[in-house]
This record gives C-alpha cells, sequence and structure tokens, in this order.
C-alpha cells in the first residue's frame, strides 16, 4: 500500500518533471536561437580578428584593438561629444520630414491627383545617388548645420513616402468592400480601414527611414564639413589611427541598429495588441 | 410544433410571395469589354434562401455585388422591396467569402463593426455583438483576433457581423467555399439553424450543386458568360424534422441530379 503510493507519487511527480520538461522544450528555440546568434558574431569577429593579424591591409586593424579603442572612446567621452554633434541634424531632419513624408505618401495612396504629379519624384530622388546631390546641396544650402538636415531629409523621405504608399494602396479590396457595404463613410474608411491596414509597412518605411538618415548625416558629416562621427573618421584616418577609424564606424554601424529596434519594440507595444 | 415552423415557411414559398428583392435586366460589362452578365431578371422571395448556382466566372459575384449595390450596373435596377435602390444600404448586409475581417480587431469588434459605423454606442454595439457571437457559437471567443481562429470560426465571425446589423437581407458570397468540408456541412446545418430564429432573405452564392440543394428553397442556376438565368428549382427538402436525414432524402439525390445534368451543357 505505502509502495504504491509512494510509486503513484513518483509517478506524479515524473509526470510533473515531464511538464516541466515541456516547458524546458518549448523555451529551447529561443535559447538556439540565442545561441546562433551568438555563433554568427563569433565567426564574423573571429574573421574579423585573424584578418587584422596577417594583417589584410597595414590599415586594417584586429577586431581586439578595435574594441580597446571603442572603450576607449566611450570611457574619455569622445564618443559622447561627437554622437552629440551629429544626432542634431538627424533628429531635427527626422522630424522634419517623417511627418511630412507619411502625410505625403498616404495622400498620394488615397489620390489619384497627387500620385500622379509626386510618385514620379519620390522614385527617381529614390534611385539618385545621394552622395552625387551633396555638392548641390552645399551649393544651395551652404554647410551649416541646414545643409546636414536636408541631406538626412533627402535620403530619408523618399523610403517612407513610398512606403506609406505602397501601404495605402496594398489595403485588401475586400475590406474596402465591407466598409463600403456597411456604409462607412470616406472617412471613417480611411481611419478605420486604410490606415490601420498600412500601417505595417508606414512603420516599416519608418524605420528604414531612420537607417537612411543615419547615412544621410554620416555622408554629409564626411563630404559638407567634417563634425560629429565624420569628424571622428576623417580625423583618425589622417592620422592614421585605424582602430579608432574603425570603432567610429563600427559605433554608426551599432548606433542604427539600436535606433531601428527601439522603434520596432515601441511599434509593438504601442500598435500591436494581436501580436 | 415543428409543423407550424415548416408551414410557416412553407406557406410564404408556395403561391406568389411577396420579393424581397427585383433584379430587372441587369446587364453588367466590365471596362475591360468582359460582358459579366446579360439582361438578368430575378425575383427574391422573402424570407427565402436564394442560391444562384453557376460555374465558376459566370458573373454570380458580379451579381451579388450590384444587388449589394458596391457595383453598378451597365443596364436595368434593383428594387429591394419594392424600391429601387443605388448603393449600399441598411437593408442588406453582406458575407464574403474571404471573411473580410480586420485581422487588427478582436472578434467583438470585427461583429460590432457594423454598428460602430453607424455611431451606436460602445457598450450597445457590444451588447449586441455578444449576443450575436453567441447565437454563432463562439462564446468565448470574444477577445480573440482572427489569426487564433480556424476558417470556419473566422466565418461565424463574419456571419455573426451580418447578423449584427439586423438587415433583412444577408447576402452571402460563397461563404463556405474556403472551408474544409466536415467544418462545411456543419456550417450548413447551423446556417439553417440559425434562418429559422433569424427570419431573413438570403441571397446564397456557390458554386457547389450538393450545397445549393442542401441550403435553399429556390435554385437559381446561371448559364455560362455572359450570365444569364437558365432555370429556376426548388428542392422542396424538408430540414425541420433532422437536418442531418435531408442529405439522405431521395428528394436531395434526385435533385443534385437533375441539376448536374442542366450544368453539364455548360462545361466544355
Ligand atoms: N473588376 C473586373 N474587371 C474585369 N472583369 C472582371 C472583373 N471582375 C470580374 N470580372 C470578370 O467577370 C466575369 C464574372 O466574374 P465573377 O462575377 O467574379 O464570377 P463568379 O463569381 O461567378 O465566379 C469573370 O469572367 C471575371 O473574369
Ligand atoms: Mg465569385
Amino acid at each position: 500500500m505505502a509502495d504504491r503510493t509512494a510509486a503513484s507519487r513518483r509517478g506524479l511527480s515524473e509526470e510533473v518533471a515531464g511538464a516541466g520538461g515541456h516547458q524546458i522544450v518549448e523555451r529551447v528555440p529561443s535559447d538556439r536561437q540565442w545561441l546562433w546568434r551568438l555563433i554568427s558574431f563569433a565567426v564574423v569577429f573571429g574573421g574579423w580578428e585573424i584578418a587584422g593579424r596577417i594583417p589584410v591591409s597595414p590599415s586594417f586593424p584586429t577586431f581586439s584593438a578595435t574594441i580597446v579603442a571603442l572603450g576607449e572612446m566611450l570611457l574619455d567621452g569622445t564618443l559622447a561629444g561627437a554622437y552629440a554633434e551629429t544626432v542634431q541634424p538627424l533628429i531635427l531632419g527626422m522630424l522634419l520630414c517623417s511627418v511630412m513624408a507619411v502625410l505625403f505618401g498616404v495622400g498620394m495612396g488615397l489620390s489619384r491627383t497627387v500620385e500622379w504629379f509626386s510618385l514620379p519624384i519620390f522614385i527617381i530622388l529614390q534611385a539618385a545617388p545621394m552622395a552625387a546631390l551633396i555638392p548641390l546641396i552645399t551649393f544651395l544650402y551652404g554647410i551649416g548645420l541646414t545643409a546636414k538636415v536636408v541631406a538626412v531629409m533627402l535620403m530619408s523621405a523618399p523610403i517612407i513616402v513610398l512606403n506609406s504608399y505602397k501601404g495605402i494602396r496594398n489595403t485588401s479590396p475586400s475590406l474596402l468592400d465591407m466598409s463600403r457595404s456597411f456604409m462607412a463613410t470616406r472617412r471613417q474608411q480611411i481611419v478605420k480601414i486604410i490606415l490601420p491596414s498600412a500601417s505595417g509597412l508606414i512603420f516599416a518605411g519608418l524605420r528604414l527611414g531612420v537607417a537612411a538618415g543615419v547615412t544621410g548625416v554620416v555622408l554629409a558629416e564626411l563630404l559638407i564639413t567634417p563634425t560629429g562621427v565624420g569628424d571622428l573618421i576623417t580625423y583618425y584616418r589622417s592620422v592614421a589611427e585605424y582602430p579608432h577609424m574603425f570603432a567610429s564606424i563600427l559605433s554608426i554601424i551599432i548606433f542604427s541598429s539600436v535606433a531601428v529596434t527601439l522603434l520596432q519594440r515601441a511599434e509593438t507595444a504601442l500598435f500591436r495588441p494581436e501580436t | 410544433m415543428l409543423n407550424t415552423v415548416l408551414s410557416a415557411r412553407n406557406g410564404q414559398a408556395s403561391g406568389t410571395p411577396e420579393a424581397a428583392v427585383q433584379v430587372e435586366g441587369i446587364g453588367k460589362r466590365y471596362p475591360g469589354g468582359v460582358e459579366a452578365l446579360k439582361d438578368v431578371t430575378l425575383d427574391f422571395p422573402a424570407g427565402e434562401l436564394t442560391t444562384l448556382l453557376g460555374p465558376s466566372g459566370c458573373g454570380k459575384t458580379t451579381l451579388l455585388k450590384i444587388i449589394a449595390g458596391l457595383l453598378d450596373p451597365s443596364k436595368g435596377q434593383i428594387r429591394v422591396k419594392g424600391k429601387q435602390v443605388h448603393g449600399p444600404g441598411p437593408d442588406r448586409a453582406f458575407v464574403f467569402q474571404d471573411f473580410a475581417l480586420m485581422p487588427w480587431a478582436t472578434v467583438l469588434r470585427n461583429v460590432a463593426f457594423g454598428l460602430e459605423l453607424r455611431g451606436v454606442a460602445k457598450a450597445e454595439r457590444e451588447a449586441t455583438a455578444r449576443k450575436y457571437i453567441t447565437e454563432v457559437g463562439l462564446t468565448g471567443f470574444e477577445q480573440s483576433y482572427p489569426h487564433e481562429l480556424s476558417g470556419g470560426m473566422r466565418q461565424r465571425v463574419g456571419v455573426a457581423r451580418a447578423l449584427a446589423v439586423d438587415a433583412d437581407i444577408l447576402l452571402m458570397d460563397e461563404p463556405f467555399a474556403s472551408i474544409d468540408e466536415q467544418t462545411r456541412r456543419k456550417l450548413q446545418e447551423d446556417l439553417l439553424q440559425l434562418l429559422q430564429i433569424e427570419k431573413k432573405t438570403v441571397i446564397f452564392v456557390t458554386h457547389s450543386i450538393e450545397e445549393a440543394v442542401y441550403v435553399s428553397d429556390q435554385i437559381v442556376l446561371l448559364s455560362r458568360r455572359p450570365g444569364t438565368v437558365s432555370r429556376i428549382i426548388r428542392p422542396n427538402l424538408d430540414h425541420s424534422t433532422d437536418l442531418e436525414a435531408a442529405r439522405r432524402d431521395k428528394a436531395y439525390l434526385d435533385c443534385v441530379d437533375e441539376i448536374w445534368q442542366t450544368l453539364k451543357q455548360y462545361l466544355v
């Protein structure tokens, strides 16, 4: 009797363990994901380290030297000072253009007239090589903050506009029919169907726009007047401190990815109850 | 008791029932030049379920959308309860083949959406929506999102949404076509049961002969494009005693065969 109880208790505890094991099994994929991510980083950085040690080129530093330089620049405030400068035109440009670009793209999606006269401009802008436009910007706006803000806007606006436009145009025709059959006004149709349905592509456009804006500001800092991160890159190259130069470049990549990831998190938290 | 329900339904069917929807000389040519419908004249008796049955591409959806007011006909007119209509109206509600649910909205909001568009207060429209969610058997799923539901459940949401606006006429465009066979049978039975509570005029599009015979009071056979009315058949099945038994009824099998003989000629 006692034995049986013990046995059944053991059985029970095994079941519980089994259930626990199940949960672990379910968690494994995300653990694996992390593992794969770590491996891919290790491969890239390991490859970089080896390439730096060969060395592939005298101006190509090892990964470890770059990280040490990055740490130095973080600690002595060099990076903070540079980014304080770089983010000014970036934030100004993004604030000025993101809202307008979304509105413009939405307008293009909703109105044939707006579409007809503005779609070609944005397609050309998106295809145009920005670096080639920079001299034109300096010619028109000088070499100050304005020119850099314009560079950011020129880089990011077309992507945001075109994505918003596509988002509007991709609204499911049957959802449109549905809203009409329940007698939605045009205003209700736009607010309750078209905009929510387009929001995914609009936000994707904003993320791509921020990444493009970062490219724009760095290009401007490299090609117009050296300030911020662009100045760091130019300076360390001129004095042949390659680990610091690469650390500056690496920092921009990290900065851009973090900004885009934060935007995505914010979107999911604020606008995606269904996920 | 059951007999009275039956005779009430049949009472409307026999004789000359009043038409809820009249289609008069409807023709439709699409801008590209495709002639989808040609001179379709039809009455849809009030309180009955009429099926539009025909080969795919014959203009069934086109006709249903013209009745719904979603498409303008090139010729002819639509009358709803005797009055000519020119667009969507509160007297008609549509059920879509692809469900047309808002993926970002819960079941509750989807079902209440027709009322939301009419400006009904939130508490009131949600109470109505809950009632119809229960009626279609989705209690407990009010806060779920469409992607969390199976195809059959999604179409139940579509039906509940159409019922919630309290239109007299339901327009259903192949509502069960994209749903697996077993679930489809269950949905057909549940629809018939629902219609015994909710007295509606239903215009039901399908390309399945079996489905048409099983659910219909009246079946309109359409010819190949440009669609015209080829024949009208009344299956006269007795659904009131046992919903399942109807599928084994001799009248059911004969009717399926008869329609097949007619439609065969439209196949190449
Ligand atoms: N928007 C449209 N423009 C041009 N032709 C169309 C359009 N919609 C449907 N058609 C054509 O009209 C015919 C009837 O279509 P439809 O009513 O959808 O048929 P069914 O629903 O019976 O399958 C088809 O040949 C289809 O190709
Ligand atoms: Mg169709």
